[in-house]
Parts: C-alpha cells; structure tokens; sequence
C-alpha cells in the first residue's frame, strides 16, 4: 500500500488543534487507541470520565458555560452507546457539543465484530449531523464541516464515527474531499419587513410580555434583551432554560412560566395582548394545554430554526433569525414606551401570590438563600427534578451562562458530570451544583474526574432520602399511593465524597448550613454538601388543570 | 390528505436514512418513494407520495428541510406538476385470450417487451391513475407478477430547479 504523510488519528488531533479545542472529555476503549497514541504529543488536555455518558454531559456543560464547542470521545460499541444519553441532552437543549466515536474497522464493519454497534444509525435522530468516515482523507474537512454545523445556526451535538483502521491509514493531506454543505444556510438577520410590523404591533399593544428561552442564553442575547426590555418597559417571563436571560432581580423580571411557573408569570401569560417569544420553542412543560394557551396574545415569535415556528403554538407574525441579530433590529426601530398599569398589575398578581419562602430550616429554600448571600452570583448547575424547580424559583441568578440545566430531556444525572465541564470552562469563577439525592446517585462516580484533575466544584445535595419530583406527582394525582420512590437511608453521601476523593460534609441543622456552605466555596477542591432534609416540600405552584392558571400553590 | 413531496438532496450515504426517518417517526406510511440520480453530479431527487395530516406534514416538511445534505423539499401541488409512473407487468397468455389482450395493450398504450414460455411482459407509462386503469384491465387476466416503480413529479416552470 502506497504510504502518505500523516494517519488518520494525526489528522484528527491537527484538525481538532485548529479548531481551537483545548479540553477533551472522554474515556478510551479499543477502537480509539490510534488516537490516544496521538493525543500524548498534542496540546489538547484529556479529561478522563468515569462512564462515557459523564464525558458527553462534561462536553454539553463546558459548551454551556463557554459557548465553545464541547468535545467528548469514546470508543465503539458500548462507548458509543453510553454516550448517548449525553448526546440526547446536548441536542434537546441545542448545546454545541462534537462527539467523536470509535469504530471498527471497516472490513468488519456490518459484521457484529466485537464492540460493533451502528453507533451512526443510532445517532440520527439526536444528532444535528453525523458522520461515519470512510477515507482518511476526509477527515480534515469533515472536522470543520462538524465544527461549523454545531456551533452555528441552532446549535447542537454532531457526531464523527471513525473506524479504526481509518485512524491508522496513511493518506497525503492533498486528497480530501471538498466541503459540502450547499444545504447549510442559516437565516441569521431577521426579515426587515417582519420586524417592522413586530414594532408596528409592540407599539400598539397595551400588554406586551417578552417569554425569553434558551435561545436568548445560546445566542449571547442577554444584553440586547434586557436593552430592549427596559426601552420598551416590557416585562420579561422565562422558560426554564431562558432563566438567565435577564438578570434575576430586575424589576421586569416575573419569573418563570409553565406547569411549575409563577402564578405572576402564567397570569401574565394569559393576560397579553402581544407576546415576543424569543428563542423558545413552547414545549409543554412550559405552554401547559395548547388550547388555553395565551388566547388573548398575538405572538411574534423569534427563533433561528424555522422548524420551530408554529410548530406548537401558531405564531401571528414568525421571524427566523438569531435571537441577538433580531432583538437588536426591533430595538433600533421601537421608541421609548411606558406601560405601568400593565405592570403594576402583575405586580399586584405577584404580591398576592408570593412563593412560600422559608428563611430557616434545613429547607431547600433556606439552603438558596443562604447560599446565594456566600456565593453571589456563580454558575449555577442543576440537575432534574423537584430541587430543579426550587433552584428556578429561589435563586435568583446573573444574566447569561449562569444556570446550566437539562431542560428539554430532563436526564438525571446531568448535574455532576455538567458541573465539572462548566469548571473546566469558567475557571475562577465558581460552579455550584444543586443536586436531588436520586439524580447524585446516577453519576457521582464522576467525582472522583473532578479529585483526579482538582476541579473544584461544590455539589449541593437535597437529601429528602426520595425520588421528589415522583413523591409530589404521586402525592397530588395519584392519591398519595407513593410507588418505588423511596431511596432509603441507606447512603452517607459525606462518606461516599470522602472515599471517591474528596470533601465531603453532613449537614443536618440550621446553623450548620453557612460554615458549610462558606468552607465549601473557598476550600478550592470538590466538595460535596449533604443536606438533610427536614421535610419533603412539594415544589408550588404546580399547574393541575387545563390551563396555565388551574394550579396548587 | 395526499401529498406529493419533492426533495432535492446530495447523493451520500445514508441520506435516505435519514429522509425516511423522519417520516416513520411521525407514523406516516410512505405510499411510494422514487429516486435517482439528476442532470447534476452528485444531486438526487426523491418523489415521496405520502398520506398524512396537513400540519403534521408540514412539520415533517420543515425537519427534512433542515437536514444537512437536504438542498430544496416542495409538496408539489397536482395540478402544477407533470408526474409520471412506469409499471411492468408479467401476464399468462393463451390463445383464446390474445386478441382480447392485444386490444387492451391498443387501448392503454402499453407495450409487449419481452415474451417467453407463453407469458408477455408488458410496460406502461402513465400518470398513477393510468397505471390504475391498465391493472384493472389486466385483473382479468392471469397476472403472474407485476412492479410499479411509483411517483415520479416535476414541477412545470422553473419552480424547484437545482440552479
């Protein structure tokens, strides 16, 4: 066989070091060992996992937190499929994340060889893009087209299968193919004629509401908004993952929407006239019913996928563009306008239905508070369930990449190994994760990632001893027939720190909570709280009904 | 309601994975899917005839769009278009039915491209309810097998041209 310059796994790691990538997540298997051998010559820094699945959520939450692409690695097979649920993540929430796969080698491939799975195949409906490689020489383009596709237009996890022996051929760098991607046209700038007449309908409504999602924190937009927001007076309503699109204290801030919302927020919701849905894509958990959502509303929404639009709730006036882009052209063109009876009225909604604040107590609200006294204004990760609604609703965070939870798949699990990525990403600042028992307890082996390579990240833990958000939904709709989700006092999650490497801490008064709170937020190695709950709160407001404003409080 | 929808896409591997997918994820059932390649090197065209919903189309429309090696998706409409569809169908001749048949092929337009053994094969090109027609005709008869190769469409004008 005719011998070229460079192999497979080389292109890869130059392709990877040219792409700017400093951090790779991952963990090696068989079929990645080509590329192992390559990684020990080059800059990039390994971050070894303790289960592919940490690695993807490592990748997800260092993209989360930097905007960067996120990059994980794992070998075939198993690898590839443990991955998976990291990648599904990535993709529901639209995070950045290149996800390189080994295979075997092509001879085999289709053949059930050792740790062959159609890794590929599997990945097409959670991928943006994937590729299985099949020349060497592709590579170099193939790595920049995956680049390019998860960073622009509504992001997301592309993923690049590369069969063994294509890791170990040698090719000459000359004969890649070209780029292919004439069907890759984002629509970045917003209609001109479309934001005219979104200006024409802001100024004429009485009521106008912003619902800002994650696409507001994806595109940067958080300053344009909050511009807009205060030209126009405009008060603002978020979904989950749009929390930090304006800072959390601000006078238009209303809070949350959807099933777990705040009554202000859905009220607000109900009584538009005109909505601007900015990046949001009116899931359900945040719409509730479709058909008593926001009837009173004529809803101009903005979104960089046009595949959103419309999709669940009909929009009156759609402009495809990015979030930043298209705030920024409205805002040029919308003057100052005053809406204070509009607003003085959800703040009437809001002080009659205040959220049920707890300042002592070893109660997950009092934990937030405390905490957010010590910390300030950190990075905050979550994980999935009912201590994922407490942390929307009691811990007011800063605008921007400040609060990291797996909203659209709701995987938990997310929270410990996202952490550690969003570390990795941020540096100084500090990364405080809160936690549910049960969600601990699926991927804290991840910890002893963070013990390996000192990222010190503080992990928060509700203990309530049960799965909470299912001990609330059997308590409300099913009688109070509780069914597997007791966890038992079987765990000490303070010891299961210390033998995994690092600190961990049992609080279960009071007065305990600040020390150890403050200890672990300058003891500058991973620290896990374990707080010992002294009740099982449900997480209120909770919408039971057929619409938005049919709730517990 | 039907539809016929239009894709114009690069010619890779895997892509029509990738289009089919998206339909089956939606629990439509594809009637027909054509392929093949265009007068552009490396571009493909599937026709895809499906029965479905119109919104829940028009998602799935949206999705297929936004697929990286998708270039151009159209639900062309009936009247706009010019479709075709080949069938080939293999009959059981005897002597007292030839005549009969050779009236038939007269009267259908198709043509007899192959006879072995006492049995013809026949091909006819036609718009589908054409190709509906000749089958009925021929259930007459002893069909031993037949293929239709389903839905081909272009749009008249210059709508949905690769340049």
């Amino acid at each position: 066989m005719k011998k070229g310059q460079t192999t497979g796994a080389k292109a890869l790691i130059k392709a990877l070091e040219s792409e700017g990538v400093e951090y790779i997540f991952g963990y090696p298997g068989g079929a990645t060992l080509p590329i192992y051998d390559e990684l020990a010559r080059s800059p990039i820094k390994h971050i070894l996992a303790r289960h592919e699945q940490g690695a993807a959520h490592m990748a997800d939450g260092y993209a989360r937190a930097s905007g960067k692409v996120g990059v994980c690695m794992a070998t075939s097979g198993p690898g590839a499929t443990n991955l998976v649920t990291g990648i599904a993540t990535a993709y529901m929430d639209s995070s950045p994340v290149v996800a390189i796969t080994g295979q075997v080698s092509r001879s085999m491939i289709g053949n059930d060889a050792f740790q062959e799975v159609d890794t590929t195949g599997i990945t097409i409906p959670i991928t943006k893009h994937n590729y299985l490689v099949e020349n060497a020489s592709d590579i170099p383009t193939i790595v920049k087209e995956a680049f390019h596709l998860a960073s622009t237009g509504r992001k997301g996890p592309v993923l690049i299968d590369i069969p063994k022996d294509v890791q170990q051929e040698f090719f000459n760098l000359r004969e890649g193919r070209k780029i292919q991607l004439e069907g890759y046209k984002p629509t970045v700038t917003g209609h001109p004629g479309q934001i005219k007449r979104a200006v024409q309908l802001i100024k004429n409504s009485k009521n106008p509401l912003i619902i800002a999602g994650g696409g507001i924190v994806n595109a940067d937009a958080s300053e344009v908004i909050l511009e807009l927001t205060e030209k126009a007076s405009i008060p603002v309503v978020h979904t989950l993952m749009g929390k930090s699109s304006i800072p959390n204290n601000h006078p238009l801030y209303f809070g949350m929407l959807g099933y777990h919302g705040r009554i202000a927020a859905n009220t607000a919701v109900n009584r538009a006239d005109v909505i601007i849905a900015a990046g949001v894509r009116f899931g359900d958990r945040s719409t509730g019913p479709l058909n008593t959502f926001a009837k009173q509303a004529k809803i101009i929404h903005i979104d960089i996928d046009p595949a959103e639009i419309s999709k669940n709730v009909p929009a009156f006036l759609p402009i495809v563009g990015d979030a930043k882009k298209v705030l920024a052209q409205i805002m040029k063109l919308l003057p100052e306008l005053k809406h204070d009876k509009w607003i003085d009225s959800l703040r009437k909604v809001d002080a009659e239905h205040p959220l049920p604040f707890k300042t002592e107590g070893v109660t997950i609200q009092n934990i937030l508070r405390i905490l957010k006294e010590k910390a300030k204004n950190p990075v905050l990760v979550t994980d999935v369930g009912k201590h994922q609604m407490f942390a929307a609703h009691y811990f007011p965070v800063d605008m921007g990449r400040t609060f990291l939870t797996s909203g659209g798949l709701g995987t938990m699990g997310f929270s410990v190994p996202a952490a550690i990525g969003a570390k990795v990403a941020v540096g100084e600042k500090s990364v405080v994760d809160i936690a549910g028992d049960g969600s601990f307890l699926m991927t804290c082996q991840q910890i002893t990632t963070a013990v390996q390579y000192n990222i010190p990240v503080l992990i928060l833990i509700m203990n309530d001893y049960c799965l909470g958000m299912i001990h609330q939904l059997q308590d409300v709709l099913y009688g109070k027939r509780y069914q597997s989700c007791d966890l038992e006092k079987i765990v000490d999650y303070a010891k299961l720190a210390e033998s995994l490497g690092a600190r961990g801490i049992r609080v279960t008064k009071d007065s305990d909570i600040e020390p150890a709170v403050l200890e672990g937020l300058s003891n500058n190695r991973p620290t896990v709280i374990d707080f010992i709950l002294e009740e099982k709160p449900n997480a209120y407001p909770m919408v039971v009904g057929k619409s938005l404003l049919e709730y517990v409080e | 309601m039907k539809h016929t929808i239009s894709i114009l896409c690069d010619d890779t591997p895997g892509v029509m994975t990738r289009i089919s997918g998206l339909f089956s994820r939606r629990g439509f059932n594809i009637e027909s899917l054509t392929v093949g390649h265009t007068e552009v090197a490396g571009k493909s065209r599937f026709t895809i005839v499906v029965k479905g919903d119109d919104n829940v189309l028009e998602q799935v429309r949206k999705q297929l769009q936004k697929q990286i090696h998708v270039l151009k998706v159209r639900d062309i409409k009936h009247d706009l278009t010019v479709e075709r569809e080949h069938a080939l169908i293999k009959l059981k001749v005897n002597d007292i039915q030839r005549g009969e048949i050779l009236q038939i092929i007269t009267a259908v337009q198709a043509r007899i491209i192959d006879s072995t053994d006492g049995t013809w094969i026949l091909e006819i090109t036609g718009n589908s309810m054409h190709i509906d027609n000749a089958f009925n005709l021929f259930r007459n008869y002893k069909i031993l097998e037949s293929i239709r190769t389903g839905k081909i469409a272009l749009e008249r004008g210059e709508a949905g041209s690769i340049t």
